[in-house]
């Protein structure tokens, strides 16, 4: 017989709706949610993603029709509404990516302080928003 | 720290997990990897990105092994993390096991329509 785990004491008071908004998250918590948040939206997205792999790269039409996606929409989608999602997409990957660096980089050089949770996690948020920002202003069209 | 060996390993649901943690981080770093590759090349493109320079960097015998190799890291990387997202948030058994299901079938689904876009170049 395997041993059995210890019954754990279980913590059910907590309410995600009242309870969770006024939890005061440290920036390492942000960046931590974010990171499941962005992982979820792109696997959600997933289909999208390859839809664009697959008209982008299969054949002149197909990449005409991509590019038409963003200037003049996908069948009832407008335009504006395929780059918002996309540049949710390039939010998420750009968060979901520095964020996966660090969690590396801490992995790997033990780097495991308080402090250093603290600074990176803050790296994290303004490297991943400032390039969504710069991105997106490209995406838009602002430059 | 306590010896739990061989015959006296706890019951646990899904391994003790250092197998997908590594898988997590190995696939992590080929996709970040990966990514440098594809933006190295947009970004030595002179001019705009017409669709012969795009799918071009895809076409190239090494650039279609990465790639492939990426979409199976893709794959087992994304299992991982929404595995563990039911396994937080879910606590009904057979809810969590549909959403296992439906989280295979659209990960080998979107997986072997890449493939064959891929296959196709």
């Amino acid at each position: 017989m395997t041993q059995l785990a210890k019954k754990r004491p279980e913590f059910r008071n907590i309410n995600a709706l009242t309870d969770l908004p006024s939890y005061r998250l440290p920036a390492a918590g942000i960046v931590s949610i974010l990171h499941r948040i962005s992982g979820l939206i792109m696997f959600l997205l997933l289909p999208l993603i390859v839809w664009m792999f697959d008209t982008s790269v299969s054949s002149e039409i197909s990449f005409a029709k991509f590019s038409a996606a963003f200037n003049v929409g996908l069948g009832f989608v407008p335009a504006v509404l395929v780059k918002v999602v996309v540049l949710g997409l390039i939010w998420a990957y750009l968060h979901h990516l520095i964020a996966g660096v660090r969690h590396v980089y801490m992995d790997v050089c033990h780097a495991v302080t308080k402090e250093f949770g603290k600074s990176s996690a803050i790296a994290t948020l303004v490297l991943s928003l400032g390039l969504t920002a710069a991105l997106g202003a490209k995406l838009f069209g602002l430059y | 720290m306590s010896v739990n060996y061989g015959s006296k390993r706890v019951v646990v649901g899904a391994h003790y997990g250092l197998r997908d943690w590594l898988a997590q981080r190995v696939t992590g770093v080929l996709m970040v990897l990966f990514t440098l590759a594809v933006l190295g090349q947009v970004l030595l493109t002179s001019g705009d990105i017409s669709y012969d320079k795009w799918a071009g960097i895809f076409s190239s015998q090494f650039m279609k092994a990465l790639t492939f190799s990426v979409f199976i890291a893709l794959a087992i990387h994304v299992w991982v993390g929404v595995r563990d997202i039911w396994m937080d948030y879910v606590k009904p058994v057979g809810l969590r096991l549909v959403l296992q299901v439906f989280t295979l079938v659209w990960l080998l689904s979107c997986l072997g329509w890449a493939i064959q876009v891929l296959w196709r170049l």
